[in-house]
């Protein structure tokens, strides 16, 4: 085996540092050759096979007996599957055959597998419980890794090739040091995941999932650095730093401004009554996107006046003197619903969604004004409400109309068309405020679609070309003395942040998690130097060199290891 | 045939757990049916029986709540066996 790198590099995704040992995220269990014969009798083969199923037994109900309660019962119930007769039968049936012993498991486990399957519903999800037996049945018999996040019961540095929704629904956020993956980008599921958990992570390492297990790694979420085996000096410092930047966090609390005191407001994204806690908790002055789909997915008709109108008092009373941004129904493209979206199109992304559908559906939108209108009676905090994927002047100004005639008092649009950013100084004088989704504005702006992974560089909000686009949607709001704020994932990293706020951005809206770093860094750092970052980052020539040129504007980043 | 000395029980029940013989039900039938020393089948209506000791074919008949089963146990103490076994089927399975 070749010697470990002594540094790994790859893409810093979440800001910060994190020194720990590295756990290896085995990956998928390959599937047994279907066409190799086993060198011994059917005998040895079913007794293998039967030894490594009763293994995985034991230890599913090893693991539920430590766990207790409801896991307890799901685990043992696995268990049981583990050890059923049937499975027994088709393994011996596959032996007999000349099958090695994890090829029979696995082709014994497909004949079950089907049978679940084609029942659909609460049999259909028991086909993900079978698979995992499965999984770790035949790990056991070819001697690779059993799948998943290993047990360990001390923090560690998560490294993986790629981490599934599947892989970190489990983890314990306080275990957790920092990640490494050798594929993704800045939008993957694990750049999105560490930035919603405050943990430093590096993606795109090459070479990551070598270095040994064990072996101690720090992590430079900012860099993009991973140092293998590092000095004693430097694991110091890092400590020293990473304590530094907890007790800032800690510290700074209230309204989000700059070290010198520019305002700009701390919002949280939230979707729906669920997450108004975790808003307030992380010190949200108010809420800047309110995602209203979640009232209206997975159903055949469109919910009540009354349901919404609970649905939306609830933030607006979670925020009194604050202010709530809501935005109307945005289905289409990967939020189908069954009631208003065409399911014929060819490029959903590209078709009929957002406020292009709510047009065609007048009544699906004057029920959500009413009930907005209704739920903002009598509250102290200040409803807004925005429509999304606006593309022109004349969009903007019939939603502000409906909206007005509704009994909404602010009425702004999300710029999330690149066509609405280049223009936004016609829009400007149509609506009360503007909110930009550098999400949505990537995708379209570098035609490259949010749902590819090997797409991520494209997606990368530091993109010269996307700041560009944000600072003239800024501008032409600042003009006319509007706000504009930003929602989407670039507001949650705490150096694109301060460049949002050097753009002239007046308010910052994330998944609540990410809040505390964030206020941190813009009060770490004063207007002038976030123009200056703005400014640096717009003169670049690629995300990468932006990223460099902002955080040499941005000293208070790194005294706090960000 | 049944085999000598053992008595052959059947009964046919209508279900009332709420999950059906899903879930916690399905387990607590399987463990208790593997637990004796009896051959135990189970149907679903005028289906095919399978071994009630397999979890994964008892899932496999998607029983329901107010379907009919057939439950048939061939054994020593076939009857008290019969009568825990529909007791778990009809149980109001609180908390499953």
């Amino acid at each position: 085996m070749p010697e470990p790198a002594a540094a790994v590099r790859g893409v810093g995704v979440s800001a910060g540092l994190g020194v720990g040992p590295v756990l290896l995220l085995a990956g998928a269990v390959p599937e047994p050759s279907g066409t190799e014969r086993f060198n011994g009798d059917a005998e040895t083969a079913v007794r293998l096979a039967s030894e490594a199923l009763e293994a995985t037994a034991a230890d599913l109900e090893a693991r539920g007996a430590a766990a207790g309660g409801e896991a307890q019962e799901v685990l043992g119930a696995q268990a049981l599957m583990a050890r059923d007769p049937g499975l027994a039968d088709a393994i011996k049936e596959r032996a007999v055959q000349g099958a090695t012993p994890a090829r029979a498991v696995f082709d014994a486990f497909a004949r079950f597998r089907k049978l679940l399957e084609s029942a659909g519903g609460y049999l259909g999800a028991r086909v993900a419980d079978l698979d995992d037996i499965r999984d770790r049945t035949v790990a056991r018999l070819l001697g690779v890794p059993v799948p998943g996040v290993p047990e360990v019961d001390h923090p560690f540095v998560l490294v993986a090739r790629d981490l599934a929704p599947a892989d970190t629904a489990v983890l314990d956020p306080a275990r957790v040091l920092a990640f490494v993956t050798e594929e993704g980008g800045p939008t993957s599921h694990t750049a999105i995941l560490a930035r919603a958990m405050g943990v430093p992570a590096v993606v795109a390492a090459a070479g990551a999932t070598s270095i040994p297990a064990e072996t101690r790694v720090m992590v430079d979420g900012s860099t993009g650095e991973v140092h293998v085996d590092p000095e004693e000096g430097a694991v110091e410092a890092a400590r020293a730093l990473i304590a530094a930047r907890a007790a800032a966090a800690e510290q700074a609390s209230g309204p989000g401004r700059t070290r010198d005191g520019h305002p700009v407001a701390l919002l949280a994204n939230i979707g729906g009554p669920k997450d108004i806690a975790a808003a307030l908790e992380h010190g949200a002055e108010g809420v800047g996107l309110y995602r209203t789909e979640f009232l209206f997915l997975d159903r055949a008709a469109p919910p009540s006046l009354d349901e919404q109108r609970d649905a939306y008092r609830a933030a607006l009373d979670a925020f009194p003197g604050g202010k709530v941004v809501v935005r109307v129904l945005d289905a289409g493209a990967d939020k189908p619903l069954a009631f208003l979206s065409a399911t014929d199109e060819p490029n959903p992304a590209l078709g009929v969604r957002g406020l292009r559908i709510l047009r065609r559906h007048p009544d699906v939108l004057a029920t959500q004004l009413a009930a907005l209108v209704a739920a903002a009676e009598g509250t102290r905090a200040e409803l807004q409400v925005m429509a999304p994927m606006v593309a022109d002047a004349e969009e903007a100004a019939w939603f502000a109309a409906t909206a007005g005639q509704a009994g909404v008092a602010s009425a702004g649009v999300m710029v999330e068309v690149p066509i609405a950013a280049l223009r936004a100084r016609d829009l400007a004088g149509e609506v009360d405020f503007f909110s930009i989704g550098t999400n949505d504005l990537a995708q379209y702006a570098a035609a490259a679609d949010r749902q590819v992974g090997s797409l991520s560089a494209h997606q990368d909000p530091w993109q010269p070309g996307l700041l560009d686009l944000v600072a003239a949607t800024a501008e032409a709001a600042g003009a006319v003395g509007k706000p504009c704020g930003v929602c989407g994932e670039a507001a949650a990293d705490p150096a694109l942040a301060c460049v949002l706020a050097g753009l002239g951005v007046t308010s910052l809206s994330m998944g609540a998690s990410a809040l505390p770093l964030v206020r941190v860094a813009l009060a770490s750092n004063t207007h002038e130097q976030c123009r200056n970052a703005a400014a640096a980052a717009r003169a670049a020539r690629s995300a990468d060199q932006a990223r460099a040129a902002a955080r040499a504007e941005l000293p208070g980043l790194a005294e706090l290891g960000l | 045939m049944p085999r000598k000395g053992a008595a052959v029980v059947e009964r046919r029940v209508k279900v009332e757990s709420e999950v059906g013989l899903h879930a916690r039900p399905a387990a607590l039938f399987v463990q208790a049916a593997s637990a004796s020393g009896a051959d135990v089948t189970v149907a679903k209506g005028e289906g095919d029986a399978v071994n009630a000791k397999s979890i994964l074919s008892v899932l496999g008949l998607d029983v329901r709540h107010g379907d009919d089963v057939v439950i048939r146990v061939e054994g020593p103490d076939a009857d008290a066996l019969l009568d825990q076994l529909v007791g778990i089927v009809n149980a109001e399975a609180a908390g499953a």
